[in-house]
């Protein structure tokens, strides 16, 4: 047999019937669902008369509107929200779907409460409209977003009529350096290859300094392999990945654990198996990274300058480097350590977990949030938030200064009334430095959760590794 | 829903590289529960300023274009969220097309489904084809899905797409009445699939029932 990347070891096995030369009727395993991209699709049911054959591989959760005020009762004071939570609340109670609701103590971004339940499984494809659904390649599951259309597809037949992707291979050599984490090498990455550089493709990570990250930094590498156009991230699973599983989903271990064990082994490419495009890295030569622009590939490290446009080649590259420029009120050529910010959010599902708010905490320890900076943690989910407070890190950001609050997206696409102001200077842990995302006119930097804690005790653009904290 | 195979109109120049869906239809428009208001809200923060004003120099607010059907824009368009409100949005707006070097991947997927027609083109051309659009007064574009051709005054110019995609914008696929008409096949595959992988039946229901 040809021998064959991981991607399409897992198309083959979830391919019900070829529809033609480029696309295939693929199975889906597990469907996720949030309150504002599926509505419409529920809807075209009603209208249809189609039912969900397979409701057991679909769940929802209420994650985009949410409000996060601290609190232990959460009211969803803006009324077109509210109807769009009830609404779902009443499609899923009619086609028998499970759901986080409102006041679930569980709830919190999808793309962390699926995996850290357990739900998410070496092998799987999993679906969703959102399109960090990415992030579960981490475990060796085959993820990518879809629109509300799909949504309805996926609902009525638990298939997708799917167009195969091309294969990319990136192999990160070498070791992150301390105080360089997953998200200074996926900002790194999408840097180098652009935001459209995987575009039709499912990039596959593997080498040294992927396989030393834990399944959370893996998450958020996965994640945001999308900010470069990726139609889908993966990666082998390993003995570190199969444990994170077993240890969420007892039931696996005690019921099929050599029979599953056997099936995740098969999940590697092979080798001699051919990819259409491939690159390879050096992560001991990332420094912290930080974006510039508004786009998540206008990223420099922490002791570069904000690039001349005029040195950059003539074209598409220049003139968004002079749009993004002019929306961010930047003047070339600033160093981006020392820049001034206002705002420091730290969460979403790129950068929500408990690993990256072990490592916020450890910065902000014994330090105080700059007066006049409003700093914010918003946790991925209620079970990241209620660990957080046991480990006693919830303590320290509400001792420095941070507000403590519940979980949810939050402030990563401000939908609910998490928003920036015109002209504020966001240091944020989240994926999307797009203009306007949070908030008309407000300013996104992206960065690591360390990166985004230096700069709320220091009110500016730091290098988290000259703070004297040992990371 | 009638569709022609040919779409002939004015063209909006829109040089905008990576323009994302969260600028395509911000959030404040995501917030319904069916597919109405979305006109509105499209290209919202670039059609209006930050009182709700009409921008004078925005191309889609310019007389010369308001019966613009067709925009020319830069890479990757679409990028980003998987909000299928931005094709939603176009359509509601009036634009049949859309004409750009690269599309973000979902955002493909979307318009597919909703037949509002992309045209890939080569990055090459794409100077030529907004210094084209940039002449409101000139002859229309013309694209021919048929033919898969591109014409405006100045260029005529051959455009891929996928035969599944071809069929969907001309006949206007049914989907999912399609894919049920493999409603054995799927049952007989998950069947086969849960027998190897047992673990992976009821997954959503088996954990939801274990946390509760």
């Amino acid at each position: 047999m040809k021998p064959r990347t991981l991607y399409r070891k897992l198309v083959d096995s979830h391919t019900v019937a070829p529809l033609d030369e480029q696309n295939v009727l693929l199975f889906c395993d597990l469907h996720l669902m949030n309150e504002y991209t599926s509505p419409q699709a529920f809807a075209g049911l009603y209208e249809a008369g189609r039912g969900v054959p397979m409701p057991g591989q679909n769940v929802a959760v209420v994650s985009h509107i949410i409000p996060t005020h601290p609190g232990r009762t959460r009211v969803i004071a803006d009324p077109p929200s509210a109807l769009q939570a009830s609404n779902l609340k009443r499609n899923c109670e009619t086609f028998d779907i499970s759901l986080f609701d409102t006041n679930d103590a569980l709830q919190g971004i999808e793309h962390v409460v699926a995996p850290e339940h357990g739900m998410i499984r070496p092998g799987m494809v999993v679906i969703c409209g959102d399109s960090h659904t990415t992030t579960y390649g981490a475990l060796g599951a085959l993820g990518f977003g879809i629109g509300t259309s799909e949504v309805e597809h996926v609902l009525a037949t638990q298939t997708l009529g799917y167009r195969i992707a091309r294969d990319m291979r990136v192999r990160v050599g070498g070791r992150l350096a301390p105080g360089v984490s997953a998200k200074d090498l996926i900002l790194h990455i999408i840097g180098k290859i652009g935001a459209q550089g995987a575009r039709g493709h499912v990039v596959e990570f593997c080498g040294p300094a992927i396989d030393a990250l834990s399944i959370e930094a893996r998450f958020t590498v996965c994640n945001m392999a999308v900010e470069a156009g990726a139609r889908g991230a993966l990666i082998a699973p390993d003995a570190k990945a199969i444990n994170y599983v077993f240890e969420r989903a007892p039931e696996i271990a005690r019921n099929h654990g050599p029979a599953a064990t056997k099936a995740w082994a098969q999940l590697r490419s092979d080798s001699g198996a051919v990819f259409d495009a491939e690159f390879e890295f050096n992560a001991g030569q990332v420094s912290p990274q930080v974006t510039w622009g508004t786009s998540p590939d206008q990223v420099a490290g922490i002791h570069e300058r904000i690039p001349e446009p005029d040195s950059l080649a003539e074209g598409p590259e220049r003139s968004s480097a002079e749009r993004a420029l002019k929306y961010a009120h930047l003047e070339p050529g600033t160093p981006m350590e020392g820049l001034a910010i206002q705002h420091v959010f730290i969460g979403s599902c790129t950068n929500g977990r408990i690993e990256d708010l072990r490592a916020a905490a450890s910065v902000v320890r014994d330090r105080q949030v700059v007066p006049g900076v409003r700093a914010m943690v918003v946790p991925g989910s209620g079970a990241v938030k209620a660990q957080a407070e046991r480990e006693g890190i919830a303590q320290v950001f509400i001792d420095a200064g941070f507000e403590w609050r519940n979980p949810g997206c939050s402030m990563c696409l401000a939908m609910n009334d998490d928003v920036l102001g015109e002209g504020v200077r966001c240091a944020s842990t989240t994926n999307r430095n797009f203009e306007g995302r949070q908030g008309r006119g407000a300013i996104t930097h992206l960065m690591s959760p360390a990166m985004a804690a230096a700069a709320a005790v220091t009110g500016k653009i730091t290098d988290v590794r000259q703070l004297g904290v040992e990371l | 829903m009638s569709y022609t195979s040919r779409i002939v109109g004015k063209a909006a120049p829109l040089q905008i590289e990576n323009l994302d869906t969260d600028q395509i239809m911000p959030k404040q428009f995501l917030r319904g529960i069916d597919k109405s208001g979305l006109k509105e809200g499209l290209l919202y923060n670039l059609r209006f300023d930050s009182q709700g004003t009409p921008r004078s120099d925005f191309v889609l607010n310019q007389e010369a274009y308001s019966d613009a059907t067709i925009i020319i824009s830069g890479a990757n368009f679409g990028c980003g969220s998987s909000r299928e409100h931005a094709v939603w949005g176009m359509l509601q707006y009036g634009i049949r097309a859309i004409v750009a070097p690269s599309f973000g991947e979902i955002f493909y997927s979307n318009a597919m489904n909703n037949r509002l027609l992309l045209v890939t083109v080569p990055e090459t051309t794409i100077g030529q084809l907004i210094a084209d659009a940039s002449q409101p007064l000139a002859e229309p574009f013309d694209i021919d899905i048929e033919t898969q051709r591109l014409r405006t005054h100045s260029l005529d110019l051959p455009f891929e797409i996928i035969p599944r995609h071809r069929r969907m914008l001309l006949e206007g696929l049914d989907s999912i009445g399609l894919s049920l008409t493999y409603q054995e096949d799927i049952s007989a595959f998950a069947r086969s699939h849960w027998a190897e992988q047992p673990w992976l039946r009821d997954v959503a229901k088996e954990v939801y029932g274990r946390l509760n």
